[in-house]
């Protein structure tokens, strides 16, 4: 069964039109990679999967479960929300990490809150918490920062801070991990460094998707990719067929000025 | 040696009313920020032309009003100066403070609320985690000078006779003497250089990290 499916999925900000019916759907483990021009919805895309955003109208599905549905005006308790929040991850093209807390405490502050909801909290607290903190020490050592640990976000570079901010998403175990542009803020030598992190979490089979303007890296990565153009899907294949057979003219174009 | 402990008397009404304002300004106004930026139109409506007229007319107007306005209003004269005073007070700085608060709060950027909601904090853990102390750090230069001033507002409680430092000391400029009304000046420069000091080590705490 596809571990998200997303159908028909339509955002409209007042009278402009942003995503326009989007389908498609990932099975456990895949790696998708979103290209598109500025302004074809990519964001909008990540943002009404992770409910940042209320989709205008269409469907999504978490591991068979729908999680969203926009055409159902009721109101879902506050508790129900967040337990579907869950299934995701999202990583943000500005990491907004929590500034007054130093690396590990903003990988652990979830985790942490959430463990509360335990009915044994009480009785596990210290057992509970220590099993968090070795995680995010396990989480922050892949990514290369141990010697961080007690250092404060402003006190990192900007490949530092979105490790981070990967490490906390990992935290919380998502189901599936996405990225929106996770190294456009980020200097050319500092990306290599981020897209490094994501090829290890591909080679652990973490379910991705990624938005990206790297080519070469969605070809490299990528099981699959899929084109955006205002607000539609153009192209869903393999990196092979969309990269080097496209269909559709608008991906020619797009693709002969990135290249 | 006299006339010194009557300013102290007097002052004494000053730190009364100063202690009490913020004790109890410092939460309403809270309470003030979240009704104005409430979601519910005519309660933010009725709050923010509340804080409007508050803060567009003058404290000492404020403190005539609720002096003189229960007894030929309604019939029913406020008892205590003081307490006359002390409310005129307390809802005038807790405009005051909603707005810094207001303007703590909406400098917080969005993505911070975001981050806090799809790591699946509810809204309050939002609030208390991951804005709050944020919000504060913004908040303690704005709320030093503020409180500051309050210092040398207290001074117009005289002005619906409530006996404090000022009212002390022109009792004795009737009788001649100026030094008496120099040194009130001492009373209020020691008070806010104490504040100064405070609100430094307090910024200089909250200075371990940059936004
Ligand atoms: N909150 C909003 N209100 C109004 N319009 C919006 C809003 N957010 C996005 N849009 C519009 O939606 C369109 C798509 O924006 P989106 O950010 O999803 O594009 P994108 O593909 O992520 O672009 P980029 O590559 O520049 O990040 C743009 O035209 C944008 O102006
Ligand atoms: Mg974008």
């Amino acid at each position: 069964m596809a571990i998200l499916e997303v159908r028909d999925l339509y955002k409209s900000f007042g009278k402009t039109e942003v995503l326009k019916g989007i389908n498609f759907s990932m099975e456990k483990g895949e790696i998708i990679a979103v290209l598109g021009s500025s302004g074809s919805g990519k964001t909008t895309l990540l943002r009404c999967i992770n409910f940042l955003e209320t989709a205008t109208s269409g469907k999504v599905f978490a591991d068979g479960e729908c999680i969203l549905d926009a055409s159902d005006k009721k109101k879902i308790p506050a508790a129900e929300m967040r337990r579907r929040q869950l299934n995701f991850g999202l990583v943000f093209q500005s990491f907004n990490l929590f500034p007054q807390y130093n690396v590990l405490e903003n990988v652990t502050l979830a985790p942490k809150l959430l463990a509360r909801e335990n009915p044994d909290f009480k009785q596990r607290k210290r057992e509970l918490f220590a099993g968090i903190e070795d995680n995010a020490r396990e989480l922050l050592s892949r990514v290369g920062l141990s010697d961080k640990l007690d250092n404060y976000p402003c006190e990192l570079s900007g490949g530092q801070q979105q490790r981070v901010s990967i490490s906390r998403a990992l935290a919380l175990d998502p189901k599936i991990l996405f990225f929106d542009e996770p190294t456009s803020a980020l200097d050319p030598e500092l990306t290599n460094e981020i897209l490094k992190v994501i090829k290890d979490l591909a080679q652990k089979h973490m379910t991705m998707v990624i938005v990206t303007h790297e080519i070469e890296f969605a070809r490299n990565v990528a099981d699959r990719i899929i084109f955006m153009n205002e607000g539609k899907v153009l192209e869903d294949g393999t990196p092979e067929e969309v990269i080097e057979h496209p269909k559709n003219e608008r991906t020619k174009a797009f693709l002969s000025k990135m290249l | 040696m006299e006339q010194w402990l009557s300013l102290f008397e007097g002052f004494k009404y000053n730190l009364i009313l100063f202690f009490v304002t913020i004790l109890c300004a410092v939460p309403l106004g809270l309470l003030i920020t979240f009704c104005s930026m409430s979601k519910f139109k005519p309660l933010s409506f009725v709050s923010k032309v509340f804080v409007w007229i508050i803060r567009g007319t003058p404290l000492m107007l404020q403190l005539f009003v609720i002096y003189y306005a229960p007894g030929i209003l309604f019939n029913t004269p406020m008892r205590s100066r003081l307490i006359a005073a002390i409310i005129a007070f307390i809802v005038n700085y807790a405009s005051y403070f909603s707005e810094i608060y207001r303007g703590g709060i909406e400098g917080i950027p969005k993505g911070q609320y975001e981050a806090g909601q799809v790591l699946g904090l509810t809204k309050t853990q939002v609030f208390t985690k991951v804005v709050l102390f944020q919000v504060i750090k913004r908040i303690v230069p704005p709320m030093g000078n503020e409180i500051m001033t309050l210092v040398k507002d207290t001074s117009l409680a005289r002005i619906i006779g409530v006996g404090e430092i000022m009212m002390s000391a022109e009792r004795f400029s009737k009788e001649g003497l100026i030094w008496p009304l120099f040194s009130t000046g001492l009373f209020f420069l020691a008070m806010c250089g104490i504040l100064t000091i405070l609100f430094g080590k307090l910024e200089k705490k909250l200075d371990y990290y940059k936004s």
